[in-house]
């Protein structure tokens, strides 16, 4: 097919600062569109009196930049899954993360739930983004004492849906015998970005540096593992302490987002395709182009949920897996495989 | 196998007899019974209630887990959620009828079961009002209009303590999660009654969930929610700019009192008068 290989020499020839830059501009248009639609829908305060600045210092910034954080966390985490499994299906909650957040905080909820004057003291502390994180990395740590450490690929990712569809299981138990959490629930495992403040945002911001820079660090690695994992021993890679580092930057990246904005469908997986489907990089570009595409598409899906039914939000996690996987079929209606 | 039989003989005796009891339930369904059900299971709380409060309360056998009103019911066996009903324990306390919510997943299987089942839906107070005439014709119990009229005269008594100068104070509502009551849900019709102003509009459907940034902007003088998980609620990003969250008027309702609120059934009245109390200022909650 001609028009097959044109787009093969176009993805090839095209340069990835090109494309990271156009993301980044987008990226700067959704935000200026994140800080100018509001509860009424499109409304800009830019310059508006007290309250008006107030809504857009201590709401729409935040809550913008950390959905554009979050996402940028998931895209990462997707692009080094996907390396890390050799698998193009692979996505950041692959390793259970998600459902163990979910375990985590229904847990928090019935904790308050019981004992409300627990609420005033560490419980209020750690809170429901400390529950979700500690559920996230407990279950990491589950799914790596399972596999016995990360020396064969085929176990971790076996233990990972393992564990996943255990704390699911649970954290459905937890809902079950304690229903009164079924909202607060439900928020979270819609996902929401409502909720996100200057702490938030610092707190993802740190995160997202150091897990792209120590992602980076590790790209020759990935671009080898590509290879094959012999090939890739051949090459002098140190497998067992690649795979360390790069577990512990799924995790953290992953649990991070997912205890700040909730489980958020398809954007770990979604990102790094994006990205291929438009330029051939190494993962050296690979890695920070995912986290770019990423936190667009979910800044992207954040503006969407409060506009289309303003002052209603839709849920933001069902609306980037409907965008996501609108997306899919048309790519693949587009080629066929 | 004895369950179709029953239905069988249900249906070849009662056919040619002249029903006693026929009411419409809000499926559109009839119910026709040849006597006022004598053993009743019902899976909604405020069904429930409205049972008891219709004087009939020695006539349930079984209730849902939440049904914890009045104190009596506790005793009685309770046999599961409202969608996750336990079918064998229901079939077990033979039944003549189970009342239930139209919504709920136990309905079709009770009734291929057997079983006769009225399916209501309570959402409004006009549902309420429904509600009790409906069980009232199918218990054959006079009362459903007095009871009627008894919740009315609690919601307006309980209005008429509100000192003028608290009439039309904002108020947001939250059941949870970011989802608030808005206009044309029970709770939001109970305000409007007491003279309070809603910051929901009812367009936005009965339980809408809102973009956090519409609550800072209404900037409602009272918050009221029933559920502790909002303890941190005023830490919310730019709500502790909202009057209610500086001036401490947060009403935490307990469980207890949560129940009376959320729940469309007869205690109305005692419902509209937590809300006063709460507009008030008399019921402190935890920031």
């Amino acid at each position: 097919m001609p028009l097959a290989r044109d787009e093969a020499v176009d993805r090839a020839t095209r340069s990835p600062l090109a494309v990271g830059l156009v993301l980044i501009a987008v990226t700067a248009l959704l935000l200026a569109v994140g800080t100018a639609v509001g509860s009424l829908g499109w409304e800009p305060l830019w310059g508006g009196a007290d309250t008006a600045r107030a809504i857009l210092w201590e709401i729409r910034l935040p809550r913008s930049l950390g959905a554009w954080l979050a996402g940028a966390l998931l895209g990462l985490a997707g692009a080094v899954a996907q390396g890390l499994f050799r698998n193009p299906l692979a996505d950041p909650y692959l390793l259970g993360s998600a459902t163990g957040a979910a375990f985590g905080v229904a847990m928090m909820l019935v904790l308050i739930g019981v004992a409300p004057m627990a609420a005033d003291g560490w419980v209020a502390r750690l809170g429901l983004t400390g529950a979700g994180f500690a559920g996230a990395v407990g279950a990491v740590l589950v799914t790596l004492a399972l596999a016995r450490g990360v020396q064969h690929t085929l176990r971790l990712l076996l233990a990972g849906v393992i564990v996943g569809m255990v704390f699911g299981a649970l954290s459905a138990l937890v809902m079950f015998w304690v229903p009164d959490i079924l909202r607060s629930m439900q928020s979270f495992l819609l996902g929401t970005t409502g909720f996100l403040g200057w702490g938030s945002v610092g707190l993802l911001g740190v995160l997202l540096a150091v897990s792209v820079l120590v992602a980076i660090g590790f790209s020759p690695a990935l671009d080898a593992l590509a290879l094959g994992e012999s090939t890739a021993i051949s090459l002098g890679i140190p497998l067992s302490k690649v795979r360390v580092g790069l577990v512990g930057v799924m995790a953290l990246a992953t649990g991070a987002a997912v205890a700040q904005v909730g489980l958020i469908a398809f954007i770990g997986l979604l990102a790094p395709h994006l990205v291929r489907a438009a330029v051939k990089p190494t993962h050296r570009w690979l890695l920070p182009l995912a986290a770019l595409a990423g936190g667009v598409l979910l800044l992207a899906a954040d503006v969407l949920a409060r506009w289309l039914l303003a002052p209603q939000e839709l849920p933001v996690g069902a609306l980037t897996s409907l965008l996501g996987g609108g997306y899919l079929l048309w790519l693949m209606h587009r080629r066929p495989l | 196998m004895k369950a179709w039989l029953f239905a069988l003989a249900v249906f070849a005796f009662a056919a040619p007899l002249q029903a006693a009891v026929k009411v419409v339930d809000d499926r559109g369904a009839t119910i026709e019974l040849r006597e006022p059900p004598r053993r009743i299971v019902s899976l909604l709380p405020s069904l429930t209630e409205t049972v008891c409060e219709l004087g009939a309360c020695d006539r349930l056998v079984g209730v849902d887990d939440f049904s914890n009103w009045p104190q009596q019911v506790l005793r009685l066996p309770h046999v599961g959620g409202l969608d996750d009903a336990s079918i064998e324990q229901v079939l077990a306390l033979k039944p003549d009828v189970v009342l239930l919510a139209s919504s709920s997943r136990a309905l079709a299987r009770l009734e291929g079961l057997g079983l006769r089942v009225m399916g209501l839906d309570l959402k409004t107070l006009e549902d309420v009002r429904r509600g009790l005439v409906k069980v009232g014709q199918l218990l054959d119990r006079p009362g459903a209009e007095q009871a009627w009229a008894r919740i009315n005269a609690e919601v307006d008594a309980a209005a008429l303590t509100l000192p003028a100068r608290l009439r039309g104070t904002t108020v947001y509502y939250e059941i949870g999660g970011g989802y608030a009551a808005s206009e044309s849900s029970h709770i939001g019709e109970v305000l409007a009654r007491l003279g309070a102003a809603n910051i929901v509009p009812g367009h936005l459907g009965t339980v809408p969930k809102l973009n956090p940034e519409f609550v800072v902007r209404a900037d409602p003088q009272v918050i009221m929610f029933s559920d502790r998980n909002l303890a941190e609620l005023p830490a919310r990003p730019g709500w502790s700019r909202i009057r209610a969250v500086r001036e401490g008027r947060l009403c935490a309702f307990t469980a207890a009192q949560g129940d009376v609120i959320v729940r469309p059934g007869p205690r109305l009245g005692e419902s509209a008068r937590l809300m006063v109390q709460c507009l008030k200022g008399e019921l402190k909650g935890r920031p």
